[in-house]
């Protein structure tokens, strides 16, 4: 069966359609699935699109809530995100930016998926519809390590609440080409302080692993301290614990193990 | 294989087409409408020579789906000059040099004139993220930068052909 | 940023000329800022048809059995192509000019031998249904042991990559396993060095990656002929190329080009007129076969890896008395190009120096890669590189500047080359001093004094005795290392030949002659004057009188003299090199 093409316009009629057809991917932006399709990956299925205009919508009244269809330069029209300006702005060139959604970025394989590094940090809660019902709230973490399985139904927004000081979120992307090109590898770090003390970290890595992953033995190492030299030092030794880096066009895993210490240094003294 | 009808705007003029539900907007612009502008680089959206403007916005047209664009304005570098004037950006990439073999053109001034149109007054460094989805393997975008710059610092449109 | 130094050579330029050292507006340039500009994908067809490849998924493989009874089947299918299918179903690039045995087939029939290469060919009405139909063919492979290793490669037992080339090399004058270059003895001449400064250089393959992948569009047109929109940038040698592969008459093809996206070398190997023709030919439609970018990049031939290994001898003062090269081109599985590369390599060396003393050993191997072909500068760049990076280890070595050492050792006009030419219009002392000016690298007065102009000639222009050998004669590795065989007497432009060259160029699966252009035979022209604006040498003629226009082929190369026209008409190397002043 070739590819077929069909426009949903409420999140329940996508929700059923996907629900109902093994086959049936969801069109965000499109810059992945296209690929696929022009390259012969994809050559059978529904494509559905959804036009909801709760999809692209962007809600900021207490807990941030993002349509999953806002694009990356969506977000950067929004002064009130601007701590999420960083990884946004890291997402491909300014055409891919007005296409590229934060839905397609949880999915996007590694070394995509840099926006989901940041909302890793951010500890955030992915809306899922599975089937007709309402959206029922999945943590990030809990949804990218069932990714693989497939069958996640329909995203239609992601849920935070926003960082109470910007300057304590903190995101870096490490890139061959500037200024953009794919990761070497990604870091991002939200680190409320108390008293002069972290309370509360979340760091994430993109790269580091087949999926966008929470650095617990960093946030651990932080948690309680100051960030000082030994702090950062601490960070630097527990940098490497669970990561699993992959060799791809872009770096060697020998290289995204050595250079990862020093960016999560850099990230985390501030240095550019 | 159920063709799809859309009806959209290209350049100005009103188009319509039956294209197929895995059809791209590069393919449909080349092949159902023959406006070669737009070239296939990549299709997969590192190379940017597909670039076009769907409603004012820059759109890689081989990653954007044609049965999506019904109802829209797209918008190609095959409309850029009016007639025989050729719009300021054009002026200023010849007067620059800022084509050799001349395939990434036509993409690096649409996201030109995307860029211009949002920030007319571009730094070097704003200039270089407007086109850094923008290949170019020939002049080593200097001489590119160099055009926008000029064009933005109020180059003229002029009567070439 | 641009700076123009006059003051060098002032006397060997004309500055009132109209065009060059002016700036021009290029002629292409309202096309290409309008997007009008006429890329071989521009242009509109009814009925055109989309022509895909299936590929080897395996490094090395047999072919047992290939099934196309589903694709045969699939939506939009018009038309499927077999090795069988093509006319002429083995070719090399350079038999147009008689080099080389033909090696490659345009689809792969028996056996496949680096992943990627093509095996059959789904003509579909759109792109998309030959994409999805290119997924129903099934390949049965046996796959068999493969070679990556340019040395592996050459070594005994070594898997046969290409059974055309049964032991991985390229064959020389149908005598060697590599090019030779011979000048002087460089075994004495290490014995007297101060320094030995050996290593070994390995580069990787380079693939273009032009902005407008290779593509063609082919499509009947009346009389009997077939219009070719075309990317090549060698527009009548993809012509030629695809007459031949076609057996067709070059008249009846009829390419249109010269608006290349990009080529930078990858657009020489005719990688999609072949088929796209072919299509047309049997769909009576036009055809359309363009890679898509993984394509491009994975299996549209690199510039290919090198291996380098250098070996300088060295005196106390710096001077450099004998360099040593042996190289190995990775052709991949076929020549294409290589053979040339090689070629260029072994003229090109010592590089811009003068030593009295050169070897040189330049393989073109085989191995189960996507093959390799023409990059910018080929057959030097890769060299250059090892070279220059040796340069700063020789000077390391001795203790001196590297700057310094490179202009003691720079070569000067009327300087004698390892290839037996005399050294013109040198500019490599002024470059580097240049270069040290520009940045503040200081030299001393005595290097700041030298000038490409003088001190060259006299006998730096001697051609030393020359002792030459057998090493690696055909089908015996075990020959690579002999001792030498004779020494030829100092002042020997060429090695007299015990017999009649052997004329190269393929007897295999040559198509008539008619299929493919005659060339004129080559007729030496005696040597012509010089071209007015040049200065006559500041320094008397050389010993050896320069004999541009006549010069023999590279040192080992067999003497033209016979000049026997082979089936082309062409003299072996006529036209790759050797009789021509580059
Ligand atoms: C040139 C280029 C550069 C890029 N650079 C980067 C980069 O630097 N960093 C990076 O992270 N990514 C990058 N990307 C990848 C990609 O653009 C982004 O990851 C983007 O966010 C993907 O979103 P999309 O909406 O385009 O996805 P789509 O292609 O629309 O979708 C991708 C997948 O997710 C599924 N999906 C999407 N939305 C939903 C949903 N709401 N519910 C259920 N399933 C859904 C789709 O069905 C599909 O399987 C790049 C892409 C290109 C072409
Ligand atoms: S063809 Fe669309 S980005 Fe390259
Ligand atoms: S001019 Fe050739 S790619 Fe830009």
């Amino acid at each position: 069966m070739p590819i077929e093409f069909r426009t949903a316009s409420t999140f329940s009629d996508a929700a059923g359609l996907i629900a109902g057809d093994r086959t049936a991917r969801l069109l965000s932006g499109g810059t992945l699935i296209m690929r696929d399709i022009n390259e012969g990956r994809l050559t059978d299925g529904l494509i559905l699109r959804l036009v909801d205009p709760a999809y692209r919508q962007i809600n900021l009244s207490g807990r941030v809530e993002l349509g999953a269809g806002v694009t990356m330069a969506a977000i950067l029209k929004r002064r009130e995100l601007a701590y999420l300006h960083a990884p946004a702005q890291a997402i491909g060139g300014p055409a891919v930016r007005n296409m590229a959604s934060i839905g397609g970025n949880l999915f996007a394989e590694s070394p995509y998926g840099d926006f989901t590094v940041a909302l890793l940090a951010l500890d955030a809660q992915v809306m899922v519809m599975q089937g007709f019902g309402a959206p029922r709230a999945v943590p990030l973490e809990e949804f990218l390590a069932g990714r693989a399985r497939g069958g996640q139904g329909l995203v239609t927004a992601v849920q935070f609440a926003p960082p109470q000081n910007a300057a304590d979120f903190r995101f870096r992307k490490v890139s061959r080409v500037r200024p953009k090109g794919l990761a070497v590898l990604s870091v991002a770090a939200h680190l409320p302080m108390s008293g002069g003390r972290v309370s509360g970290a979340r760091v994430a890595f993109g790269a580091m692993a087949p999926v966008p992953m929470r650095a617990k033995a960093v946030e651990r190492v932080l948690e309680g301290k100051a960030l000082d030299a030994a702090a950062i030092t601490a960070a630097r030794a527990a940098a490497a614990e669970g990561i699993r880096p992959v060799t791809d066009a872009i770096a060697s895993e020998w290289y995204r193990r050595e250079v990862l210490p020093v960016h999560l240094a850099r990230l985390l003294s501030g240095q550019d | 294989m159920a063709k799809i009808p859309v009806q959209f705007r290209l350049n100005g003029s009103d188009r319509a087409a039956f294209v197929g539900p895995s059809d791209n907007l590069l393919t449909l612009l080349r092949r159902g409408l023959n406006d070669f502008g737009p070239k296939y680089g990549c299709g997969q959206g590192t190379c940017g020579t597909c670039t076009v403007l769907v409603d004012g916005d820059l759109q890689l047209s081989c990653l954007t789906l044609a049965a999506t664009c019904e109802g829209k304005h797209v918008e190609t570098v095959s409309g850029m000059a009016e007639g025989p004037v050729l719009h300021p950006l054009q002026q200023a990439f010849m007067d620059h040099f800022a084509a050799q073999c001349g395939f990434c053109t036509p993409g690096m001034l649409t996201a030109a004139k995307a860029l211009l149109a949002a920030n007319p007054n571009p730094t070097r460094a704003e200039v270089i993220d407007g086109i850094s989805g923008n290949i170019c393997r020939c002049t080593g975008y200097d001489a590119i930068i160099e055009a926008i710059l000029a064009a933005a610092r109020g180059g003229q449109a002029k009567r070439t052909y | 940023m641009l700076e123009f130094r006059k003051d060098l050579f002032a006397a060997e330029r004309d500055d009132n000329l109209n065009i060059v050292g002016k700036g021009a507006q290029r002629q292409d340039m309202p096309g290409h800022v309008t997007g009008r500009s006429p890329f071989f994908d521009d242009h509109a067809f009814e009925g055109l048809l989309h022509l895909k490849v299936v590929r080897s998924p395996h490094h090395h493989a047999r072919i047992r059995a290939i099934d196309t009874t589903a694709a045969e089947r699939a939506p939009g299918v018009k038309r499927i192509l077999r090795g069988a299918d093509v006319p002429l179903n083995k070719n090399t690039l350079l038999s147009l000019i008689n080099f080389g045995k033909d090696d490659e087939p345009t689809l792969a029939v028996s056996k496949v031998s680096y992943k990627g290469e093509p095996v059959v060919a789904i003509i579909a009405e759109t792109e998309q249904q030959a994409l999805a139909a290119r997924a129903l063919v099934r390949v049965d492979y046996d796959v068999l042991p493969h070679v990556f290793d340019v040395e592996e490669a050459l070594k005994p037992g070594a898997p046969v990559v290409n059974e055309t080339y049964p032991n991985n090399y390229f064959e020389y004058h149908d005598r060697y396993d590599h090019s030779k270059l011979r000048f002087g003895d460089v075994d004495r001449a290490f014995a007297t060095a101060d320094f030995i400064v050996d290593d070994r250089y390995q580069m990787s393959p380079i693939e273009h990656a032009p902005t407008e992948t290779n593509g063609s569009i082919a499509a009947p047109e009346q009389n009997d002929r077939f219009v070719v929109h075309s990317c090549a940038q060698g527009l009548f040698f993809s012509l030629g190329t695809a007459a031949k592969i076609l057996k067709l008459e070059s008249n009846r093809l009829h390419f249109i080009g010269g608006t290349v996206g990009g080529g930078f070398g990858g657009k020489v190997d005719s990688l999609t007129e072949p088929l796209s023709i072919l299509g047309a030919m049997m769909t009576g439609q036009p055809v359309r076969y363009v890679l898509d970018r993984e394509e491009e990049m994975l299996y549209g031939s690199p510039r290919g890896a090198e291996r380098i290994y250098i070996k300088d001898g060295i005196l106390r003062d710096g001077r450099i008395v004998a360099r040593r090269i042996r190289s190995y081109f990775d052709a991949g599985a076929y020549t294409r190009l290589s053979s040339y590369a090689a070629i260029k390599c072994t003229a090109h060396l010592p590089g811009p120096y003068t030593i009295p003393n050169v070897s040189a050993d330049i393989y073109v191997a085989y191995t189960n890669r996507c093959p390799s072909t023409a990059m910018r500068g080929f057959g030097i760049t890769a060299v250059d590189f090892a070279l220059e990076v040796h340069m700063d280890k020789g000077a390391e070595a001795c203790g001196m500047d590297p700057m310094e050492f490179r202009i003691l050792n720079a070569y000067r006009d009327e300087d004698m080359k390892a290839h037996r030419r005399v050294a013109k219009n040198t500019a490599l002392i002024e470059c580097v001093q240049v270069v040290a000016e520009k940045a503040g690298w200081p030299l001393s007065d005595e290097a700041r004094r030298q000038s490409s102009l003088t001190g060259g000639g006299g006998a730096r222009a001697l051609i030393p005795a020359t002792p030459i050998d057998d090493n690696g004669r055909i089908g015996r590795p075990e020959t690579r290392t002999g001792p030498a065989t004779e020494t030829l007497p100092a002042g020997a432009m060429r090695i007299p030949m015990t017999k009649q060259p052997i004329m190269e160029g393929s007897a295999e699966a040559r198509p008539t002659p008619a299929a493919v252009p005659q060339y004129e035979p080559y007729r030496p022209t005696p040597a012509s004057m010089p071209p007015a604006y040049q200065p006559m040498p500041a320094a008397p003629p050389p010993a050896m009188p320069p004999t541009a226009a006549t010069a023999p082929p590279p040192a080992a190369a067999p003497a033209p003299a016979p000049a026997q026209p082979t089936q082309h008409g062409a003299v072996r190397f006529s036209s790759v090199f050797g009789t021509r002043r580059r």
